[in-house]
């Protein structure tokens, strides 16, 4: 041991990394500050971690610091090196980790609860059985997320007969090996509590489709979080309580943001298997109407002679890579004296947020990313809505079909806008599987392809001009 | 130092911090129930004055612990139902009477 | 209930609180980053891998499943706040801003 501090300074300094976390979280409700924020909070972990070691009940450094470097080392690496529009995929694994960890420390510590013999005690033993379940669910869980939004599994639902019958059973039998393990005082058994959450975890994700992704990445973090609260109590430790709490309440608030903003209840999301009940309800007959391919050099001229168009991006700007090359042609416009606003959904996209950091990376200021509420009514004013890889948010039926399943969610509507052109890869449905009247409105032109090649193109034909 | 001095500092910051982001979401229309109302809540000392006499073995412990719980007990009753009153004047505006029903 | 459990529940309990409160006014605009963000606070569960695998005495098992954990937790730590400093990098006011 290097200094051997008393229990008491360790539990001030904790107190210390606690402040820092609720300033920097603070600090990030403007981007102005948000970084400096984001480096208060990390300065608060150094604090947190650095007096741990210096605890006088610490012993082995070696290795400690060896487990540090090396997930120093992923961590480190994995961030400079993620793309932007894999950063959905990024923070399912972060969570995952997160939740494996809490697990990790709270079997660990009943290994060492019950080395001689003993049982831990009850309350103890339920924190435990908490952050094991839950630690268990979130590393599998998360895993699944990232494979699916990595696209290694099949981003569809994926549903068998019975399986909420299955899923049950798996979840209690999880539970109730965690409880059993306590008085038997068996690690192993706590073990295969935790394998068993994991299977669970695997089967709560899998039916769960693509576009409802956001919900379960920001439930993932709320597990995590609470996963690291289970610790907290196994150990008596307030930093991990604190840091715990604030990630759940994070985690929590954005989950039942997103599903707000899909007028679903979380319940559904989870349960629901979006997606069924298409198949079901989805041969309504032959589409009416028909659907106006156009060129880039029309689209080029009728963006050129507008005043206003809103830009409204979603997942297949991220599939394509295409927010560079948006910010490019935006910038174009703009040098034409045309008014360009981007107009953003709360789930467009894989995860909350996920369109901002895209655009951010494009270099377009925020200044000109519009929340829905803002946007909406700026729509009748605008000449072009750009409608670039985004459908179900976009789709009037959730205004005025009550037999479509997204009847009742909030939409941007730029079917109000003067006129509509759509880049889109073909005519098939969006991500949840429902057509999309947008298209066959007569004010609607659609530009096919991969959306940045589409892009790429248009700005060619702006430039000819 | 206390081993709980550092458990009861970090209960106080955090209640701190919280105070500060809830209050600073009242409405200055509210400002002065606010005040009451929080008045109110400062009356948990009575639990204070209650432990004090509960222990009290003197005359003088006794007296100051009546005291101290008789200004707690006035605190809480007074600074509810100050506010109680307060706030019952403050009604949503009519319903406006509808002006064209053609 | 024990003494211990009380005073964690009261810590519990205001940080939750608090967390909502201070959740609440992040803008959409910065959800990701916040996710990212308080991910890596999550990270914080370090600190118990650290009092569990560091103590002296640690059986080779207890010690592996710790070693797991600190590798976890310092992923989540160190990805974490570095992937939201980089997000953070990008947002800027104005299209001239750090170029």
């Amino acid at each position: 041991m290097i200094a051997a501090l008393s229990q008491n300074t360790v539990n001030l300094a904790y107190l210390v990394a606690a402040v820092c976390f609720v300033v920097g979280i603070r600090m990030l409700s403007s981007p102005r500050t948000a970084r400096v924020g984001n480096v208060v909070s990390a300065a608060g972990m150094i604090v947190a971690i650095v007096f741990t070691l210096l605890l006088e009940s610490v012993d082995r450094y070696a290795f400690v610091l060896a487990g540090i470097a090396i997930g120093a080392t992923i961590g480190a690496v994995g961030a400079r090196t993620v793309r932007m529009t894999a950063m959905p995929q990024m923070v399912a694994l972060l969570n995952g980790a997160g939740g494996g960890a809490a697990a990790g420390v709270a079997i660990a510590e009943f290994d060492r609860l019950t080395r001689f013999g003993g049982t831990p005690p009850g309350e103890t033993a339920a924190a435990i059985v908490t952050s094991t379940v839950l630690g268990g669910l979130t590393l599998a869980g998360s895993v699944v997320a990232f494979g699916k939004l990595q696209e290694l599994i099949r981003g569809r639902p994926i549903v068998f007969p019975g399986q909420q019958v299955v899923n049950a059973l798996v979840f209690s039998a999880a539970v109730a090996l965690a409880v059993i393990s306590a008085p038997a005082g068996e690690t192993w058994l706590l073990g295969l509590a935790f394998v068993v959450a994991a299977v669970f975890g695997v089967l709560f994700v899998l039916p769960i489709g693509g576009a409802d992704m956001p919900v379960v990445i920001a439930l993932l973090n709320a597990f995590s979080g609470l996963g690291a609260v289970g610790a907290g109590f196994v150990l008596d430790n307030n930093a991990l309580i604190i840091g715990g709490a604030l990630v759940g309440a994070s985690g929590t608030l954005l989950t039942l943001l997103m599903a707000k903003a899909m007028n679903r209840s979380v319940a559904n999301v989870l349960f629901g298997a979006f997606g069924q009940i298409q198949t079901s309800l989805g041969e309504r007959g032959e589409v009416e109407g028909t659907v106006r391919a156009t060129t880039p050099h029309d689209v080029a001229v009728q963006l050129s002679y507008s005043r206003k168009v809103i830009i409204v991006p979603g997942y297949g700007m991220a599939v394509a890579q295409a927010q560079h090359d948006i910010g490019a042609l935006a910038d174009l416009l703009a040098e034409q004296g045309v008014d360009v606003k981007y107009a953003i959904h709360p789930v467009a996209g894989r995860m909350p947020g996920h369109m901002n950091v895209l655009l951010a990376e494009a270099q377009v200021p925020y200044s000109q990313l519009y929340e829905m509420e803002r946007i909406n009514p700026e729509f009748p004013q605008a000449d072009v809505a750009l409608v670039i890889g985004a459908n179900d948010v976009t789709n009037p039926a959730a205004n005025t079909d009550p037999a479509s399943p997204i009847y009742g969610m909030p939409i941007l509507e730029v079917d109000k806008a003067a006129s509509v052109v759509v880049l889109k890869r073909s005519m098939n449905p969006g991500f949840s599987g429902i057509d999309n009247d947008l298209y066959l409105d007569p004010k609607t032109t659609m530009l096919f392809g991969d959306a940045r090649e589409s892009v790429l193109h248009l700005i060619t034909a702006m430039k000819d001009q | 130092m206390d081993v709980l001095l550092a458990i009861e500092l970090t209960i106080l910051v955090l209640a701190a911090f919280l105070g500060f982001e809830v209050i600073s979401k009242v409405p200055a229309m509210l400002h002065t129930p606010l005040m009451s109302g929080a008045n109110f809540i400062h009356g948990i000392v009575i639990v204070g004055a209650i432990l004090v006499l509960g222990k009290a073995d003197d005359t003088f412990t006794r007296v100051v612990g009546l005291l101290a719980l008789a200004l707690a007990t006035a605190n809480v009753v007074g600074g509810w139902f100050v506010t109680d009153r307060m706030l019952g004047m403050f009604k949503r505006r009519p319903e406006p009477p509808r002006k064209d029903d053609a | 209930m024990s003494a211990e459990l009380i005073t964690s529940l009261t810590v519990f309990v205001l940080a939750a609180f608090l967390g909502f409160e201070l959740i609440r006014r992040v803008p959409t605009l910065l959800h990701t980053p916040l996710m990212s963000g308080t991910n890596a606070i999550s990270g914080i569960v370090i600190v118990g891998a650290i009092l569990v695998g560091g103590a002296a005495g640690a059986t080779t098992l207890e010690g592996a499943v710790s070693f797991v954990a600190i590798v976890l937790a310092t992923i989540n730590v160190v990805g974490g706040f570095l992937v939201t400093d980089r997000m953070l990098g990008m947002f800027r006011r104005r299209r001239s801003e750090n170029e």
